[in-house]
């Protein structure tokens, strides 16, 4: 490297390569290496933060499940028009039939049926009760009349030499597709032999839609079918379950018939998919929105109030003694250190109608025996509670941003003539705020997020969205709904904290130093 | 002397190795899911320890999660990782699980053992066979206590007291769950006893439960765990609230809490294990195994000497004795005496197995506004 050489205008090393080439290999060797040695974190971060994430963002889009269950009802439907007004005709209920007798075979009908239930109140229950009926429909006649009309229909193994034969299939293709799905579940579901088992009334009727169809084959025994009553799968259905008369059923299916949909982010802001459109839920459905603006409204009073009690708090143990300050930091951390639930359950103890407060407070007089407080089950209760439990939060970092505010400038402030108010306000607290700053970010990012404390001292009136997404995950298992108000929640905050970035500037933020 | 004691060894070996052998295809580790609570605990003291003890290297964990079970073995079943082997859950949600495909299907008379009486074990059990995933337990009811000092000489004798503010005022606990809540409301709006039901599937029919409802929203506590309300009214911040009546009992009878017991329109209903589809088959052996010992004649009728739910098998019930500790007869607190069945509301554990999803979906959205 030392006897580099210029040659035609170009910077070459000892072994004559160019010194460019050189240098980028050996900056490129770093490189890699940086990148091994941060490979571990890297990777962690990626597989057990980013990709759930990631996952999460999506399943607030994913609408596969219906169709996966019902693929042939989507096809239908396609030629329906959501807003006739009108119940599909035949051939619909027809598809439907036969999609759902396979996924009640699977037992998939009652989690399809949970998935459009989101959508519209009452199709759960429409699913489940349809569920038992559909092996009863009378289609079974078809059935009985083919076995009737030659024995080679209920013969098996018939059926699959027929069934293995391209010929066939062509010109029968819904009896095809019908025995496909058919001989599926006898292997998956019943480990058994699809040559050694009676097809199913589906698949018969299948090959008697066919028929009607026109279809003719020369290598399956030639049956007169348009003699036959037909059953209309229609009135089975609205006979099993009069809603499945209901247009509206049909719309939302229709509607939510898609691989992706947007209905989880629609719901979470008090909207809908409808055949019209993109509506407003009914009102009595609308709760979201206003769960969004609550969790923020009381967000911020819970910051507001850490700050109020906070502060002096601050500015005590950065000014006192170092003994004495190290005594009230061990009472600030003390409750830090305390569990959760064992510091929630405290508040439940205290605040309740017959707790210590209220008790104290008619003791003393304050207030009437008949008239005691309500602090917990709403509000006033999460706030509370919540202000006790983020105070910490708010404490430490203000701690460090005072401690490192030098004394001098108070006093420079007061040998030049400010009293101690003007001293403190206009030298001293400027100078605090990047603590406040950093303290109410964290505050109010994690009670917008905060959870176990509201449900156990919220009661109706003081629960946050993040109460919802639990429900929605653990209970309800909508598990899309719960994806989208958390991206919503990621979202906001992330707003936020542009604002706050753009407000006061990102750069005043400090947690100490 | 050498030669015997080896032989000796090698004997008692090869017996320790033909009773290992014998129990080797069953799994040693149980996870079972219960409520939690003074239910749990007769579970432990009538099933779990007796069969520990009588099966020895089997560990048997429990895990507080039946009201989540539902909504638990579906997320189970969609990981395809399924940690519980037995689950305890209501009547209507072991129907859904049946239907979902996510419990699995029993032959009673296969699995479970015979009545002590030589019935069958599908006759002992008769009617509570709600499913064909469920084995029953036991019969419980959900019912309402109120605070006896708190209600003066004016003890209530009708459910309608928990919407009658005027007479009972102070606050009430209600199941954060549609269950009992939606009957018991349409029952004090005037909807004959028989209709209910029939009302409770239309909207129209929700809509009147929910207007009914709405009346005391305010004055309501929601729990979700049925320990709250004996707790609750042990504190004084409820005069009245739903429980299940064992946990009644235990307030009452063992801990002497000055708690009255209100049977009018108790909702009877069924409770008993499903064993959650796909259990490998160690696994699925010991559940088994487990299950047939838990729920025979003696084993039912000796949880009822810890908590006051009927056993669901004929044959248990004259077995039915005193209470372990207390030694007080446990028949007069059964839901099923004939002083507290005056007036009994069975509940359909089929609606709710097919309207649950919408009546929960409606009842939180109503809770959150």
């Amino acid at each position: 490297m030392t006897d580099a050489t210029t040659d035609a205008g170009k910077l070459t090393t000892a072994d004559g390569q160019s010194l460019k080439k050189s240098l980028h290999r050996a900056l490129r060797r770093q490189k890699v290496r940086a990148l091994m040695l941060i490979a571990p974190l890297l990777l962690f971060i990626l597989l057990s933060f980013i990709a759930p994430i990631f996952d999460m963002l999506l399943r607030s889009v994913e609408n596969d499940i219906v169709p996966d269950t019902i693929p042939r009802t989507i096809v239908a439907l396609d030629d329906w028009d959501a807003t006739s007004g009108e119940t599909p005709g035949e051939e619909v209920f027809a598809a439907f039939y036969t999609d759902f007798a396979i996924a009640e075979e699977y037992k998939s009908h009652t989690r399809l049926g949970s998935r459009l239930n989101y959508e519209l109140t009452g199709i759960s229950s429409l699913f489940r009760s349809t569920g038992r009926k559909v092996g009863k429909f009378e289609t079974e006649s078809y059935t009985e009349q083919f076995t009737a009309a030659d024995a080679a229909f209920a013969d098996p193994a018939q059926w699959a030499a027929w069934m293995a034969d391209d010929a066939v299939r062509a010109a029968l293709p819904q009896t095809a597709d019908a025995y496909d799905a058919w001989s599926k579940i006898v292997v998956d579901l019943n480990n058994d032999v699809p040559s050694e088992e009676d097809p199913a009334d589906f698949v018969y009727t299948g090959l008697y839609n066919d028929l009607m169809a026109g279809a003719s084959v020369a290598s399956i025994p030639s049956v007169d079918v348009s003699g036959w009553e037909p059953v209309s799968l229609r009135e089975q259905f609205i006979d099993a379950n009069d809603g499945w008369a209901d247009p509206a059923v049909w719309a939302t299916i229709k509607t939510y018939g898609g691989d992706y949909t947007s209905g989880y982010f629609l719901n979470s802001v008090d909207m809908q998919l409808s055949g019209e459109g993109v509506t407003q839920r009914p009102e009595d459905e609308r709760i979201y929105i206003t769960l969004f603006v609550r969790t923020i409204i009381l967000s911020i009073v819970i910051t507001g109030s850490c700050i109020l009690l906070g502060y002096p708090i601050a500015f005590l143990l950065a000014n006192l003694p170092l003994r004495s300050a190290n005594v009230l930091m061990i009472l600030v951390l003390l409750p830090f250190w305390t569990s959760l639930l064992v510091r929630t359950s405290a508040w439940k103890v205290l605040l309740q109608n017959q707790g210590v407060i209220n008790d104290i407070l008619v003791w003393l007089h304050v207030i009437a025996d008949d008239n005691r407080l309500e602090l917990i089950n709403n509000a006033t209760g999460t706030i509370i509670a919540m202000t006790h439990i983020l105070l910490p939060f708010m404490i430490l970092p203000l701690y460090s941003v005072m401690k490192t505010i030098s004394p001098s400038y108070v006093r420079a402030a007061k040998s030049m003539g400010a009293n101690d108010w003007t001293a403190f306000w206009r030298v001293y607290f400027p100078n605090s705020v990047p603590g406040i700053g950093a303290g109410s970010i964290l505050v109010f990012i994690l009670s917008i997020g905060y959870y176990i404390t509201p449900e156990l001292v919220g009661g109706t009136k003081g629960v946050f969205i993040s109460n919802r997404i639990a429900y929605h995950i653990s209970s309800s298992l909508n598990w899309g709904l719960a994806a989208a108000l958390g991206s919503i929640l990621l979202i906001l905050v992330l707003a936020l904290y542009w604002l706050y970035d753009r407000i006061v500037g990102i750069d005043n933020v400090k947690l100490g130093g | 002397m050498k030669l015997t004691k080896t032989l000796l060894a090698t004997s008692a070996l090869t017996l320790a190795a033909g009773a290992a052998f014998a129990d080797a295809h069953m799994a040693s580790d149980m996870t079972l899911v219960s409520w939690g609570g003074a239910y749990q605990a007769s579970q432990t003291k009538a099933y779990s320890e007796p069969y520990m003890a009588a099966n020895a290297g089997v560990n048997i964990v429990w895990d507080e999660s039946s009201a989540e079970a539902v909504a638990k073995l579906r997320a189970m079943n969609e990981s395809g990782n399924i940690t519980w082997d037995l689950v305890d859950v209501e009547a209507a949600d072991a129907i859904r699980l049946c239907d979902e495909g996510l419990a699995m299907e029993i032959d009673h008379d296969a699995m479970l053992a015979a009545g002590n009486d030589g019935s069958t074990a599908s006759d002992d059990f008769g009617d509570s066979i709600i499913s064909d995933c469920f084995i029953p337990q036991i019969v419980f009811s959900t019912t309402v206590g109120y605070r006896a000092d708190m209600v003066g000489d004016n003890a209530p004798d009708s459910i309608c007291a928990i919407f009658d503010t005027e007479t009972y005022p102070g606050k009430r606990a209600l199941n954060k769950r549609p269950l009992a809540n939606m009957e018991w409301a349409l029952l004090c709006d005037g909807v004959a006893k028989d209709d209910i039901y029939d009302v409770l599937a239309t909207p129209e029919g929700q809509d009147q439960a929910f207007a009914k409802l709405d009346t005391i929203k305010n004055d309501v506590i929601w729990w979700s765990a049925a320990a709250e309300t004996p707790q609750l009214l042990a504190d004084g911040e409820i005069v009245m609230g739903s429980t299940y009546n064992g946990r009644l009992f235990s307030a009452i009878a063992e801990q002497g809490q000055p708690i009255g017991m209100l049977w009018d329109a108790q909702m009877l209903d069924f409770d008993g294990w499903v064993i959650p589809a796909g259990l490998p088959e160690d696994r699925l052996a010991r559940v088994l195994d487990f299950v047939s010992y838990a729920t025979d004649t003696q084993r039912l009728a000796d949880q009822a000497a810890y908590i006051s739910y009927g056993p669901a098998r004929a044959s248990s019930a004259p077995l039915v004795g005193n209470h372990a500790e207390l030694g007080i007869p446990m028949a007069p607190h059964m839901p099923t005496d004939p002083n507290n069945s005056k007036n009994v509301f069975v509940t359909q554990y089929d609606f709710w197995a097919d309207y649950r999803d919408d009546l929960d979906a409606k009842f939180q959205a109503w809770l959150a506004q």
